[in-house]
C-alpha cells in the first residue's frame, strides 16, 4: 500500500510552504508527493518561484511528485495555466478537471480526487486515455471504490484517506465575500486561516470549513482503520491532504499502521494527539452522511495488519 | 430566436409546457439515473413514449436527462436509460458521465448528445474535449458564469451553448457538490437529490422555527418570517467573521433582463429549472418566457409580469449573470 500527499490546499505563506515540502522531502515516509496551487489561481504566482526547488527535493528524496491541475478552470489566465501545466516535459500531471485531458492528449497522467469517476466504466475511460492512478472521489461508498478497484487493476487506486473532506468548489470566494470584499480585490484574507475558516450552524454545532472558493467539512476524514479493508478491496495508495499540523507524524502514523507497527487504535490514538480537537469522519465510505465516523468499524482492520506491510 | 427549453417531472407539466410554448421539454425516468429523483416525479417507459409521440405530433422536442452518475456494479440500469431514451424517440439525451457519454456514442452514434450540467463544463477547453470525443451537439452552462464570459465561451465553443434563466441557482459548481451526502447520506450525483426532504425536519423554538437538514441547523426564522426549504447552501450560518447567509441569499435566478444579452452572446438555447415543480409553475414560467422572447424579437418592451411567487424566498437575482462580487 503506497501512502501520497495531496497538494497544499490553504493559502500558506510561501517559505512557509517551501519548508513545509521540504521537511515533507526529507522525513516523511510517503511514496508520491502531489504539489501546485489547485485551488485558487490568484495564489498561484505566491508559490511558483518554489516550485522547481520543491519538486527537485522531493524528487531527490525519492518522491515520485505530480503536478496539481487547478480544481475549476473558467478564466482565460486559468486556461493558460492549465495548458503550461500539460506541457510542462516530464512531469506527471494529477488532473483535477477535464480541461486538462484534451491538452495531455493521452499522454500518461494521474486522475485527482475532482474528477467524477463514480462507475468502472468511467475510470476505465480514464485509463484508456493514459490515466495511470486514480484518487477517487472522497464521497464513493466502499461497495464502488472495490467495484472500481477490481476492474482497473494496472491502474493505482488510491482513496483519500486524511484530512477535511473538499466538498464544493464555487466560481464565488467564500472568505472575500465574508470579509465584504470583491473576489478580484480580495486581499488574499484567507491566509488568516492556514487551516480554513470553521462555518458553525446557528446552533453552534461545527459544520463546514471555508477555503476561499472550496467548502471543506469540518470532519477529518480518517481511514486508518479501515486501511485492510481498502488493501483487500485492490486500493493501491491513500492519499492524506496536509492539513495545519504535524503531516510528517501523520505519516509516520500511517506507515507505522500500515507495516503492522502500530494498530489501528494505537494509530488513531496518536492522530487524534498530532490534529487535536478535529473530530474523524468516515461515512462516506460506510454509504452514510459524510460527517460521520464509525469507531467499531476501524477494528475491522485488525489481524490484516501485517498483511499490508508487504508492499 | 433562441429556443426555450421548459421542464417537465410529468406528462402532465410536459403538455402543459406545449401549451404556454415551449419549443423542448427536458424530463427524467422516474428512477435514479437522473438528478431530480423524488418520489411521485418523472415518467415511466411508457409514459415517456407516449409523451415523445405527443410532443412531436405538436412540434417540440424532448431531451431526456440522464444525468446521474451510474453507481459502480449497476452501470447497465443506466445504459438500459440511454437504450429506451432513444428508442422512445428522444431528440436529444442529457448526459454527464463520461462513461455514459463513451457508451452512448459507441452504441448509439447518430443519437444526439447534450452535456449536462452536471459535467460542468466551464470553459471552451471542457467544451471542446466533450465535442470532440463525443459528437456532443450542446453544453448546458454552469450557472457560474457572466454575460460576458457566455458570450467568449459562446464565440469560443465546439457546439452550442444553452444556460439557464429561471429556477433554483446553484453557487456550486454543478455535479462537484458532496455537501448533500456529507449532511444526509444523498448527493446530487448519486442519487439524483439535494437537500432531501425526507432528512429534513422543523421545529418551533423559543427564537422561531429552526429548519434542519440531517441534524443541522440550516436557517431559523421569526414568527413574521415565512419559513424557507433548508437547501444546504442556501442557509443561514455562523464564522468568527460574522454569520448570515454565507453562501447565498434564499434567492431564485431571473435573467428575464438579460435576455437581449445572451442573444447576443450567441446562446443557442435558454433552459427554465424545475422539474419538481408543479403545472402553474411550469405553464406561468414559459409563458412569461415566451412573451418576453417574442417581445425581444420584435424590439418592443416585454410585459414583465413579476415571476416572485415561483421564485425560492420570494426573491430572485440576476445570479452571477451579473457578476457583482467578481
Amino acid at each position: 500500500m503506497q501512502l501520497s500527499l495531496g497538494p497544499v490546499l490553504y493559502n500558506w505563506a510561501p517559505e512557509r510552504w517551501r519548508d513545509f515540502y521540504f521537511r515533507i522531502a526529507d522525513e516523511a515516509p510517503l511514496d508520491v508527493v502531489s504539489v501546485g496551487e489547485i485551488v485558487c489561481s490568484k495564489r498561484s504566482p505566491f508559490f511558483a518561484d518554489h516550485i522547481p526547488a520543491v519538486v527537485e527535493r522531493l524528487q531527490n528524496a525519492g518522491k515520485q511528485v505530480l503536478l496539481g491541475s487547478l480544481i475549476l478552470v473558467s478564466l482565460r489566465r486559468e486556461r493558460r495555466q492549465t495548458e503550461e501545466l500539460a506541457a510542462v516535459e516530464g512531469a506527471m500531471v494529477e488532473v483535477n478537471d477535464l480541461t486538462c485531458l484534451r491538452a495531455l492528449a493521452g499522454r500518461p497522467h494521474a486522475i485527482g480526487p475532482f474528477v467524477n469517476i463514480y462507475n468502472e466504466a468511467s475510470a476505465a475511460f480514464h485509463v484508456a486515455h493514459g490515466a495511470k492512478r486514480i484518487c477517487l472521489p472522497p464521497e464513493l461508498p466502499l461497495a464502488s471504490v472495490a467495484a472500481i478497484a477490481k476492474a482497473i487493476p494496472d491502474v493505482t487506486t488510491e482513496m483519500f484517506a486524511f484530512g477535511r473532506v473538499p466538498l464544493a468548489i464555487s466560481a464565488r470566494c467564500y472568505h472575500a465575500r465574508l470579509h465584504k470584499l470583491a473576489k478580484d480585490n480580495c486581499r488574499f484574507v484567507c491566509e488568516k486561516d492556514p487551516d480554513g475558516l470553521l462555518l458553525n450552524t446557528l446552533e453552534q454545532q461545527d459544520f463546514l470549513t471555508i477555503n476561499g472558493v472550496q467548502t471543506l467539512s469540518h470532519t477529518c476524514a480518517n481511514l486508518l482503520g479501515e486501511a485492510g479493508l481498502l488493501h483487500e478491496s485492490k486500493v493501491g495508495s491513500l492519499r492524506l491532504s496536509p492539513q495545519d499540523c504535524d503531516m510528517v507524524e501523520i505519516a509516520r502514523i500511517f506507515r507505522d499502521v500500515l507495516n503492522g507497527r502500530d494498530d489501528a487504535d494505537g494509530g488513531n490514538r496518536r492522530l487524534a494527539a498530532a490534529y487535536p480537537g478535529v473530530p474523524f469522519s468516515n461515512g462516506f465510505l460506510w454509504a452514510e452522511p459524510g460527517h460521520l465516523y464509525h469507531r467499531a468499524r476501524a477494528g475491522d482492520m485488525q489481524g490484516v495488519a501485517p498483511k499490508i506491510g508487504a508492499v | 430566436m433562441m429556443e426555450l427549453i421548459c421542464p417537465a417531472g410529468t406528462p402532465a407539466a410536459l403538455r402543459s409546457a406545449i401549451d404556454a410554448g415551449a419549443d423542448a421539454i427536458y424530463c427524467g425516468f422516474n428512477d435514479e439515473t437522473n438528478a431530480r429523483n423524488f418520489p411521485g416525479l418523472n415518467f415511466s417507459r411508457d409514459e415517456m413514449r407516449k409523451s415523445i409521440a405527443l410532443a412531436h405530433g405538436r412540434g417540440a422536442r424532448v431531451l431526456v436527462a440522464i444525468n446521474t452518475f451510474p453507481r459502480a456494479s449497476a452501470v447497465e440500469i443506466w445504459h438500459r436509460a440511454v437504450d429506451d431514451a432513444v428508442s422512445a424517440g428522444a431528440d436529444a439525451l442529457i448526459l454527464a458521465d463520461i462513461g455514459l457519454m463513451d457508451y452512448t456514442a459507441r452504441r448509439h452514434p447518430s443519437q444526439r448528445l447534450h452535456v449536462s450540467v452536471q459535467a460542468a463544463a466551464a470553459n471552451p477547453d471542457a467544451i471542446a474535449f466533450y465535442a470532440e470525443t463525443f459528437g456532443a451537439k450542446r453544453v448546458v452552462l454552469p450557472r457560474v458564469l457572466s454575460v460576458p464570459e457566455i458570450a467568449e465561451i459562446t464565440r469560443e465553443s465546439a457546439c452550442e451553448t444553452e444556460v439557464f434563466v429561471f429556477g433554483g441557482l446553484c453557487v456550486m459548481a454543478e455535479g462537484r457538490c458532496s455537501l448533500s451526502s456529507y449532511a444526509t447520506g444523498k448527493s446530487p450525483n448519486m442519487q439524483g437529490v439535494c437537500s432531501p426532504p425526507s432528512h429534513v425536519t422543523y421545529e418551533q423554538t423559543a427564537e422561531g422555527t429552526k429548519s434542519s437538514l440531517g441534524g443541522f441547523a440550516i436557517n431559523r426564522f421569526a414568527a413574521t418570517e415565512p419559513a424557507g426549504y433548508p437547501t444546504l447552501c442556501k442557509g443561514r450560518f455562523s464564522t468568527a467573521q460574522g454569520a448570515g447567509y454565507i453562501f447565498e441569499d434564499p434567492v431564485s435566478l431571473d435573467a428575464t433582463t438579460l435576455l437581449k444579452g445572451l442573444r447576443d452572446a450567441g446562446v443557442t438555447a435558454l433552459k427554465i429549472e424545475g422539474r419538481q415543480r408543479g403545472r402553474a409553475y411550469v405553464e406561468s414560467v414559459v409563458r412569461h418566457f415566451r412573451h418576453a422572447l417574442a417581445a425581444l424579437e420584435s424590439g418592443s418592451e416585454a410585459d414583465i409580469a413579476s415571476l416572485k411567487p415561483f421564485t425560492e424566498g420570494q426573491a430572485s437575482t440576476l445570479g452571477a449573470y451579473r457578476k457583482t462580487w467578481r
